[in-house]
């Protein structure tokens, strides 16, 4: 340690940020190329009687490579959830898994030799496309969502967020008090609404037209529109209360929105990946049995 | 006619008190002085139900006065009870003004004019008639005071304490004990820890501040008084606080004129040193003046009051009492080769080892009641690299060899280094003959540097001349840096102050020893960061080769020392080494190709430049600048899947030591609440069992003696200790995931943890914190368990590195 911080223009690599796209200089992309570009070399040239199909020895060498890959990618999820010892990095393994994945598309369709119909080998060929498109659509948010997410956030935790949301309540329950009974049941619309009802779409689109905040909102402005504001009503304070936790819930339910857009695509692509193994399995069955 | 004594004690504390009764008991004709109308004013200042304390537990009680762990009320009602019931002769308002006269025919004259004689005398006068002022600006103004009767007469007022030992706590706490009188108390500490007052306080103290009652700053250091307000230099940068009174108890020094005016030498010129005494408190340079108590250098009740029973029986011609802690000190000295009485081990110890030279023989009975004297055999090992530890280790005769390549000799300390920052031991140390080693505990160690000005400066210099060793290396003895290491000054650098501005003259060294420094340059009327500079490196180089003037501005990163070394002095070393002259005339070049290299980026790619500096700059306010490895997230490629979350938890028995949300963001650069593993850990300032370590890949960790006490918890200042149960193990990730068994990857809840815990077993709280995956192939899990890359654990230097601009990086 004896001069540490001298040697600045030495330091290389290991100490910056290096996104799973490009690890290693992008190695798992040039791998994937290669394979790919050779698959459809050796199909160029490979003279199968009477038309390609996947019978043939070239047709066998692309499917087992596709079966293998197959198997492999899905391993990523094992990968992911055990904490072995050892020098792997996850990071690496995405990036593999995200080129190696991409190059089926090449190596899966020049393994059906464009023979397509009603049957289940079609099937795993599609079902293995829509886990791959899947996949596709997940790389395009994991490259452009996070800034958002991060930006959206701010420094705040989704715990600060809600706890902020149960605090605004909280004030809007007491200054709620010495309202009359019709004020207080547009409150109540507030209070008593699930700010994140609304199911699915609503969590995807971040769009809650039944939200009981800006309801209450725009009931207390009827009220309170054609009066000048003093600043000492109490619906004036329940209006300012309610402003605040209306830009407190957008800045929640952006939140919301975006891990939802970041975690969807993987209840697709997860399941999707199951039964692709299924009809690969059948598929690979079903060859060997009629053969 | 003056009267006439056998003996006249000066000072009714615990120590005169117990004199004054011995001597009664025997028969002897004495009197007691005491400048006040009542006995032990000391204890009669103690605050108003205060609880006195009767440390060291393990030392038995010899005196005829009775005393015990109790209220300051209860306490003096039986002295008194009993002072009158042994008849002691008492004079009050009596002050001595002047000790005249020699062995057996002493006068003592008193400011009222009046006159006794005595054939020996006792002084056990303490040390509290002056208490160290306060030397800052404003520090005569009249809301400063030195003492605290009664608590209970302040209501509404923001009060600061300032002082760490026993007296400053006890007033911070009295002060904020009851809630109705509304006061807003502050105690400052200048250091991080409160190694000089006694455990219970301090527990007491961080009791109180966890409760919002009063608040503790350490670091902190008073700069200026004004009526209500009290300016204070922090580790981040100066601030001003309400203040309406302050309590300054900064200690005490003897009242060393009047002392001295007796004939009584002090071992050494500082403010805190302690008269010259023999084994029996007899005074080397005033025979027949005996000397007990504080003044002697040692300030617990219990000590005094044993002093004052033995020296009576000394001067009586008991010739054969041993102190009360002798049987503890024998068996300390027992197994040890050669034959002495335990007087001779301690005056051989004290004499061999430098660093307890300045000791008086009562303090170094304290603090070898602490430590421990060993001998080791030719060859034998003391302790291995790697080890952990932190104790200091002196050398009382014969040698050491560090890793078979430097020697140790007597007298010398080595182990110093886990003193600061918990390191773990540097390199092997066996015995190159048989050596007789004292081994000083951490806290017995930053107790004897705290209290023992020598000793601390032997530790600074030992410790700068190894640093300087190992910094500029080529070749070069403790015996070529004398001159430079002559001149080195410890300088303490408040955060953001500069300690060299660019284009100023001047050309000192400046080797960081604590904390950080960043570099910045001046280009185009805006600062630019050039590099940051972690503790253990050295700027201002240049201005020594070259010449000219600096270059570049230094300032802190966060509260630093830096050890300033003179440019003359040093050049004449480099002109004696050329391998020395070389070696930083490359470091050098280094710097200056830095310095144009950022030159020329910011003429090109000035927003680049503009974004670097203030990236870095946010990481230095982050507190980076204390951290050895911190971890980074890219919040561009973060997804918020919380696997190295997950990946945590999995890798250490369940609990996860990061949280990836929480912490600070600046332009996508997030700084999650995660151990930074500071360079000198707040977390080890205070942690009972030692339990707090560092490893040898830097790693700061928590062993398994934990107590869990919280207290390295509530030190961090990044939170990021956390107290928790140790989960039980949960099923296998097969068996989850076929089956739905267990709770998953990750953390489990609490609820699962509670239904699923071993009926009837009780597991401890205990402090959970990172520990750099250490003993784990692979590294950190968090980094190697994120998916996309955007987790990353770094070296501040290495990731603040200009290297960046080339990529055209943020």
């Amino acid at each position: 340690m004896a001069t540490r911080g001298v040697r600045q223009l030495a330091v290389e690599g290991g100490s910056k940020h290096e996104g799973f796209l490009r690890y290693a200089g992008y190695r798992w992309l040039k791998i994937a190329l290669l394979l790919s570009f050779t698959a459809i070399l050796i199909y160029a040239f490979h003279d199968a009687r009477p038309r390609p199909n996947g019978g043939s020895w070239y047709g066998y060498l692309l499917g087992t490579i596709g079966a293998g890959l197959i198997l492999w990618l899905t391993m990523l999820g094992v990968r992911k959830r055990t904490m072995t010892p050892g020098r792997w990095s996850l990071k690496a393994w995405t990036s593999a898994h995200v080129y190696l994945g991409l190059s089926l598309i090449i190596v899966a369709t020049l393994h059906t030799g464009f023979q397509f119909g009603w049957n289940v080998h079609t099937l795993a060929y599609v079902l293995m496309m829509l886990v791959i498109l899947s996949g596709i659509y997940g790389i395009g948010v994991y490259s452009a969502l996070p800034r958002v997410l991060s930006n959206n956030r701010g420094e705040t935790t989704q715990m600060q967020m809600l706890d902020n949301l149960r605090q605004l309540d909280r004030q809007l329950h007491e200054a709620a008090q010495p309202l009359d009974q019709r004020h207080a049941e547009i409150v109540r619309m507030s209070l008593d609404d699930d700010p994140f009802g609304g199911g699915l779409i609503a969590r995807l689109t971040g769009r809650y037209p039944k939200c009981g905040t800006r309801a209450a909102q725009a009931a207390i402005r009827a009220e309170t529109g054609d009066r000048p504001a003093i600043g000492q009503d109490a619906l004036e304070r329940i209006d300012v209360l309610l402003e605040r936790k209306e830009a407190a819930l957008a800045r929640v339910r952006q939140h919301l929105r975006l891990k939802a857009l970041l975690e969807i695509w993987l209840y697709v692509h997860v399941p999707l990946t199951f039964a692709l193994i299924a009809a690969l399995f059948a598929h690979i069955f079903s060859v060997f049995f009629y053969w | 006619m003056a009267e006439a004594y056998r003996i006249a004690i000066v000072g009714s504390g615990p120590a005169g008190l117990s004199a004054a009764a011995r001597a009664a008991q025997l028969g002897i004709a004495h009197v007691l002085l005491e400048k006040t109308d009542h006995l032990s004013d000391t204890i009669f200042k103690y605050q108003k139900g205060k609880h006195v304390m009767a440390t060291p537990s393990q030392l038995v009680l010899r005196s005829d006065l009775d005393f015990d762990a109790g209220k300051r009320e209860a306490i003096l009602e039986i002295w008194d009870r009993q002072a009158a019931e042994t008849k002691i002769n008492v004079r009050m308002h009596a002050e001595v003004k002047a000790i005249a006269g020699a062995k057996g025919d002493f006068t003592l004259t008193l400011t009222d004019g009046s006159v006794i004689k005595a054939e020996a005398v006792i002084m056990a006068i303490g040390t509290q008639g002056n208490p160290n002022l306060l030397r800052i600006p404003g520090g005569d103004l009249p809301h400063v005071q030195y003492q605290l009767d009664d608590p209970g007469e302040y209501v509404d007022e923001h009060i600061t304490i300032i002082g760490s030992g026993d007296a400053g706590i006890e007033n911070a706490v009295g002060l904020a004990q009851d809630p109705a009188q509304r006061n807003i108390v502050t105690i400052l500490n200048r250091s991080a820890d409160f190694s000089r007052a006694k455990d219970a306080n301090v527990k007491g103290l961080f009791g109180m501040r966890d409760a919002g009652r009063l608040s503790v700053l350490t670091d902190t250091t008073p700069q200026k008084v004004e009526p209500g307000y009290l300016t204070l230099d922090t580790r981040d940068g100066e601030t001003r606080i309400r203040c309406d009174r302050i309590i300054a108890r900064m200690g005490s020094a003897a009242p060393r004129k009047f002392i001295e005016s007796c004939g009584i030498e002090f071992t050494s010129e500082d403010r805190e040193a302690f008269p010259k005494l023999s084994a029996t408190f007899e005074s080397t340079t005033a025979p027949g003046i005996y000397i007990i108590g504080a003044l002697a250098g040692y300030p617990l009740i219990k000590h005094c009051m044993n002093q004052g029973y033995d020296v009576v029986e000394i001067i009586n011609g008991n010739t054969t009492l041993k102190p009360a802690d002798e049987p503890i000190l024998e068996a300390k000295f027992k197994g040890l080769p050669r034959q002495r009485t335990v007087d001779e081990w301690l005056e051989f110890l004290r004499t061999n080892v430098e660093i307890l030279n300045d000791l008086s023989p009562l303090q170094m009975r304290e603090f070898m009641l602490d430590s421990d004297v060993r001998a080791y055999r030719i060859g034998e090992t003391v302790f291995e690299k790697d080890d952990p530890g932190s104790s200091l280790f002196g050398i009382a005769s014969g040698s050491v060899d560090v890793a078979g390549r430097v020697k140790i000799g007597r007298g010398s300390i080595f182990g110093e280094v886990g003193l600061i920052s918990g390191r773990r031991r540097g390199a092997t140390i066996r015995a190159a003959e048989d050596s007789i080693l004292v081994e000083v505990s951490r806290t017995a160690a930053l107790k004897l540097m705290a209290s023992n000005p020598g000793a601390k400066r032997v530790v600074t210099r030992i410790s700068t001349e190894r640093q300087l060793l190992q910094m500029f290396g080529s070749g070069l003895t403790p015996d070529d840096l004398t001159e430079v290491t002559s001149t080195a000054k410890v300088e303490s650098v408040s955060a953001g102050k500069a300690i060299i501005n660019e284009g100023d003259d001047g050309c000192d060294i400046f080797v960081i020893r604590v904390g950080s420094m960043v570099v910045e340059k001046n280009i185009g009327g805006k600062p630019v960061f050039l590099s940051y500079l972690p503790a253990g490196s050295y700027v201002g180089e240049m201005a020594v080769i070259d010449g000219g003037k600096r270059t570049a501005t230094v300032r802190a990163a966060i509260k630093s020392e830096v050890i300033r070394l003179d440019g003359e002095a040093f050049k004449r070393l480099l002109a004696r080494k050329p391998d020395l002259l070389d070696k930083a005339r490359k470091d050098m070049a280094q710097r200056q190709d830095l310095n144009a290299f950022v030159e020329a980026k910011k003429d090109s790619f000035s927003s680049v430049v503009d974004m670097y500096s203030s990236v870095a700059n946010f990481l230095v306010e982050q507190g980076v600048g204390e951290a050895t490895d911190v971890l980074l997230i890219d919040e561009n490629l973060c997804v918020g899947c919380d696997n190295c979350e997950k990946a945590c938890a999995d890798s250490h028995e369940g609990l996860s030591r990061l949280d990836r949300e929480a912490g600070r963001t600046y332009a996508h650069l997030h700084v999650p609440t995660s151990c930074r593993h500071c360079e000198h850990p707040h977390c080890m300032a205070d942690c009972p069992p030692n339990a707090i370590h560092r490893g040898p890949d830097g790693e700061v960790f928590i062993d398994d003696t934990c107590i869990g006490c919280g207290n390295c918890q509530r030190n961090c200042p990044y939170g990021v200790i956390r107290m928790d149960k140790v989960p039980p193990k949960k099923p296998g990730l097969l068996s989850w995931f076929l089956f739905g068994k267990g709770p998953g990857p990750g953390e489990p809840s609490h609820e699962w943890a509670y239904a699923n815990a071993e009926p009837g077993v009780e597991k401890p709280k205990k402090a959970i914190k990172c520990d750099m995956c250490s003993g784990i192939e692979g590294g950190p899990a968090c980094v190697r368990a994120c998916p996309t890359g955007a987790a990353i654990r770094v070296a501040p230097e290495a990731f603040l590195t200009v290297a960046k601009l080339d990529r055209g990086e943020g």
